[in-house]
């Protein structure tokens, strides 16, 4: 990186809106951990394979450390920080807790985001399909049952609405 | 309103909130003033020297602060003792940049540190080695005529070698009317805890450093960097409050933490080192290990004669050891045993416990044999189990502290529907697919460590606990909750528990399932003490209403003191203190096992699981449909995390029986799938159905909560009952794990 300019770029994170000045190698993941001190969105492979970092960009699911800060100018991200309703918790955040969807929890912000996404995509029908359909993000504490159980609630409640 | 009893409640966890929310923060995730970053470069070569380094390249960069090597490397702690470790095993540990031996590929060889991440890592790619290269031995297979007898060192006593021989197997197993032998292989397997390794050094001057770093042992640690780098104790603070995940791979302080704390006090800065992913396969793994067994038995169905032979792998530098090979005498009492366990040391990083070491590998080829041997004698497998039942322990002829193994067998068998097995292989067919059943025994130890507790009733009326435990995700902090407000009649709300931090009063690493028993039994034994305490005082303070009760009638309930038959006579905990001119009452204590009375005992929890498989008739492919497994590991404090234990290392057994394995390149000595991609781990879409039960097991002997840990006990059974059933559902006997479909098809490719 000998021709270092950074690159003007505006996010709306979380309904606050920043301008930061990006080096064009920076992955979002890293622009929200090291630079906004958003810790909560998590880095467990930096390689698209685990899901941890998953973030909400324009209301959908996607890897933040597969993506350059920089080519999200003008988007709109939510992280989980962003997820809960002031102090009032998202319906699946309630239900992990309920469940018991983590241990150690490090995938949790993953799970959470990626849940929000793909139940918006509305293509899962049955539990097999959700499972299916959330496997891109991984529990290495094996607190899988828990976490498909606490979506199957959260799901069922909006599909009786 | 009375309170209702906490232990035995299932409590969501306390830190919940923390975690859904993206509040908890992890030892990389601390937002600290001009932060440096440091990036590792790990050796591409497996065995040999580095003849030169050229940085040139590296220092032209913007933003580079400092390349650390073994050419530059500060002089430091020079005898190996001082970087020994509470989980080091006999040998000369690893000192990082020490020298420049190369002796495993993936070794770290310098630190980078620069302004930001970005320019450290891509300063990495300009570093240049020139090596000298070794032959090298990284396949065990090809090794076994390396096997020797195991070092002896400190940490002997925690895992003992094999025991004697009893009787004469040789005789007794070649007049067995029954027999059968087998071999079995693991392979690699590395922990792959989601978080990534991380260390963050707070550079406070005057020789004192705050540490955040990824560890299951805060003490641990600090003494380590203490004695490394000749710091005071007390100048060092390890902090540890969450850890995501690490099973086993924390028990020792990994490399990050070094080169952190180095870059740390040679630049006088605040240092953040995380390891990638890759990185995570270039320490501390499962090792590779072959078990040959032979197991004998006669007509009525009793195994007489039992020989389990193992050999691990182990480093050229240390001898890690698993205890793998003594199961079988704990659970069946042939008269004829002969137990034996070497270590061949390869060009390979030092093994380290990983989640039920030496336990699920060893009881792997143990179930499986007694599921073939079940078959020679045409019994069914839990049949047979039952029929070599010994209530107490047959290798040393104690009685068990309790053992509700008969329990776990019949309520998972209901549970199951064992009874409707027909024994028949390949006899159940579901379409296109075999479905088999099959079943096996777990056991593991129940360990207990001294910890020390201390404990403060403050000034409002709340309880402080203190502890330098760490929660790994093991609900830990809900359950050390729970048991100080259970035994100090308070309700979980008013009850803080403090832990994940060096400063608190000691505990071991959280490793052998031994926490809850540990850390548990010493805040039993401290609110005791602070009982006392705050007895004597109110008895003795004038116009006291306590003044005639009898101290046994004094009873701490409803945040407050009471009289056993006198409900009525009631202070508040916030009415003791202003009793007490509004002074807090404080009490600490060390507690550990009662050597003396146990002594005369054996301890271990023990588990059955039950799993179904289907397996594609074309493909090979094998599905676990169904899995039920029963545990008995006494006294149950939260069974809503408990469950998630058991639940937790089912998925390791299956992961462990049909998914993870790294395979090394022979050619290389290198690992080539040190990537979440290609290291396969049970996704959602592979999750079966699971069931657990907790058998009933009262405990009066093993420590004063009856508890013995569930971490690990859930893990041992899965891998031999789903191996036995792909040989239930297909005929065939695989013995090498992870079992592909490739296997099944007669490839074995090894």
């Amino acid at each position: 990186m000998e021709n270092n300019s950074s690159i003007l770029t505006s996010l709306t994170i979380n309904s606050k809106d920043y301008k930061l000045e990006l080096l064009p190698w920076v992955s979002l993941l890293d622009t929200l951990r090291e630079r906004l001190n958003l810790t909560g969105t998590k880095k467990g492979c930096d390689h698209g394979q685990c899901g941890a970092c998953t973030v909400l960009c324009d209301g959908k699911r996607i890897l933040s450390c597969l993506t350059l800060a920089v080519t999200k100018n003008g988007s709109d991200i939510t992280t989980i920080e962003g997820v809960a309703d002031g102090k009032e918790l998202h319906p699946l955040q309630k239900a992990f807790i309920e469940h018991d969807a983590f241990q150690c929890g490090y995938c949790t912000p993953g799970q959470i985001c990626s849940a929000i996404g793909m139940l918006r995509e509305g293509k899962a029908t049955t539990r097999e399909d959700v499972k299916e359909l959330m496997s891109g993000n991984l529990c290495r504490c094996g607190a899988n049952s828990g976490i498909i159980d606490a979506i199957m609630q959260v799901k069922e409640g909006i599909d009786h609405e | 309103m009375e309170n209702k009893p906490l232990i035995g409640q299932p409590l969501s966890r306390l830190e919940g909130y923390e975690k859904v929310t993206g509040n908890a923060q992890y030892a990389a995730e601390y937002n600290i003033p001009d932060l440096l970053y440091g990036y590792v470069v790990n050796s591409t070569i497996t065995k040999g020297k580095i003849l030169s380094v050229d940085v040139s390249d590296v220092l032209a960069l913007q933003g580079v602060v400092k390349i650390f090597t073994h050419e530059n490397r500060p002089s430091l702690a020079w005898f190996d003792l001082q970087y020994a470790d509470m989980d080091a095993p006999p040998g000369t540990v690893f000192k990082p940049l020490s020298d420049n031996i190369i002796r495993y590929n993936g070794q770290p060889i310098a630190l980078i540190v620069a302004e930001d991440l970005e320019t450290a890592r891509y300063a990495s790619t300009l570093i240049k080695f020139v090596y000298e290269e070794e032959t090298f031995n990284t396949i065990l297979s090809q090794n076994l005529d390396k096997a020797r007898e195991p070092k002896i060192g400190m940490s002997t006593p925690l895992k003992p070698p094999p025991p004697k021989p009893t009787g004469n197997f040789e005789q007794a197993y070649a007049s067995a009317e029954f027999k059968t032998e087998a071999k079995y292989r693991h392979g690699t397997e590395h922990h792959n805890p989601l978080e990534l390794f991380a260390t963050t050094t707070i550079y406070e001057g005057d020789g004192k450093l705050t540490i955040y770093d990824k560890t299951q042992g805060t003490i641990n640690n600090q003494l380590y960097v203490a004695n490394v780098f000749g710091l005071k104790y007390k100048n060092v603070r390890v902090l540890a409050p969450y850890v995501g995940g690490a099973f086993g791979s924390g028990l020792r302080p990994q490399y990050q933490l070094f080169l952190c704390v180095l870059a740390s006090l040679e630049l006088k800065r605040n240092v953040r080192v995380t390891l990638e992913r890759k990185q995570m396969f270039s320490f501390g793994h499962r090792p590779q290990v072959i078990q040959s067994l032979r197991f004998g038995a006669d007509n009525s169905g009793k195994v007489t004669a039992m020989n389990h032979n193992a050999v691990g792998e182990t480093s050229a530098y240390e001898d890690y050891n698993e205890i793998l090979v003594p199961w079988s005498h704990k659970l069946y009492p042939a008269a004829n045993t002969l137990f034996e366990y070497k270590l061949a040391p390869l060009d390979l990083a030092t093994p380290i416990d990983m989640r039920a070491p030496g336990g699920v590998s060893g009881m792997h080829a143990i179930e499986c044999i007694m599921d073939e041997l079940a078959y020679k004698l045409n019994m069914d497998p839990l049949d047979f189990r039952l029929n070599n039942y010994s209530e107490i322990d047959p290798s040393t002829q104690k009685p068990f502290t309790s053992k509700e193994l008969k329990q776990c067998y019949k309520k998972g068998a209901e549970k199951f529907g064992w009874h409707m097995r027909n024994p028949k292989p390949a006899s159940t067919k579901k379409g296109n697919r075999l479905v088999g059943w099959g079943m096996a025994t777990g056991i593991w130890d129940a360990y207990q460590f001294p910890a020390r507790a201390e404990v403060i009733l403050t000034k409002e009326g709340r309880l402080e606990v203190h502890n330098a435990t760490t929660d790994i995700g093991t609900g830990t902090m809900t359950v050390m909750t729970q048991i100080a407000a259970d035994e100090f009649g308070i309700s979980v709300d008013e009850v803080s528990f403090f832990y994940g931090d060096s400063k608190k009063p000691f505990s071991m690493f959280q490793g052998g399932s031994a926490i809850t028993a540990s850390t548990g039994t010493a805040i039993v034994a401290v609110i005791r003490e602070l009982k006392k305490k705050i007895i004597k005082k109110i008895k003795d303070s004038p116009n006291s209403p306590f003044k005639e009760i009898p101290e046994d009638q004094i009873v701490f309930r409803n945040s407050g003191l009471s009289v056993k038959k006198q409900p009525d006579l009631f202070i508040t905990f916030q009415e003791l203190i202003k009793a007490n001119k509004g002074k807090e009452f404080k009490a600490a204590k060390l507690a550990g096992p009662d050597l003396l009375k146990l002594r005369k005992f054996s301890k271990a929890t023990h588990s059955a699981s039950f799993v179904e498989v289907e397996v594609d008739k074309d493909l090979g492919t094998i599905t676990v449909t169904r899995a039920v497994t029963a545990v008995a590991a006494g006294k149950i404090i939260n069974p809503k995390t408990a469950r998630s234990q058991i639940l937790g290392s089912m998925i390791w057994g299956i992961s462990k029986a049909l998914h993870e394995e790294t395979l090394i390149d022979p050619n290389l000595g290198k690992y080539m799938n040190a990537n979440l991609g290609e290291y396969h781990i049970p996704v959602h879409a592979d999750i079966p159905e699971m069931e657990v039960i907790f058998a009933e097991e009262n405990d009066g002997l093993i420590n004063e909560l009856g508890v013995k840990g569930v971490g690990e006990i859930g893990m041992t059974a899965i891998p031999a009952a789903i191996a036995n059933a792909v040989f239930h559902a297909t005929g065939k006997r695989i013995n090498d794990l992870p079992i592909h479909f490739d296997k099944l098809m007669g490839h074995h490719g090894y």
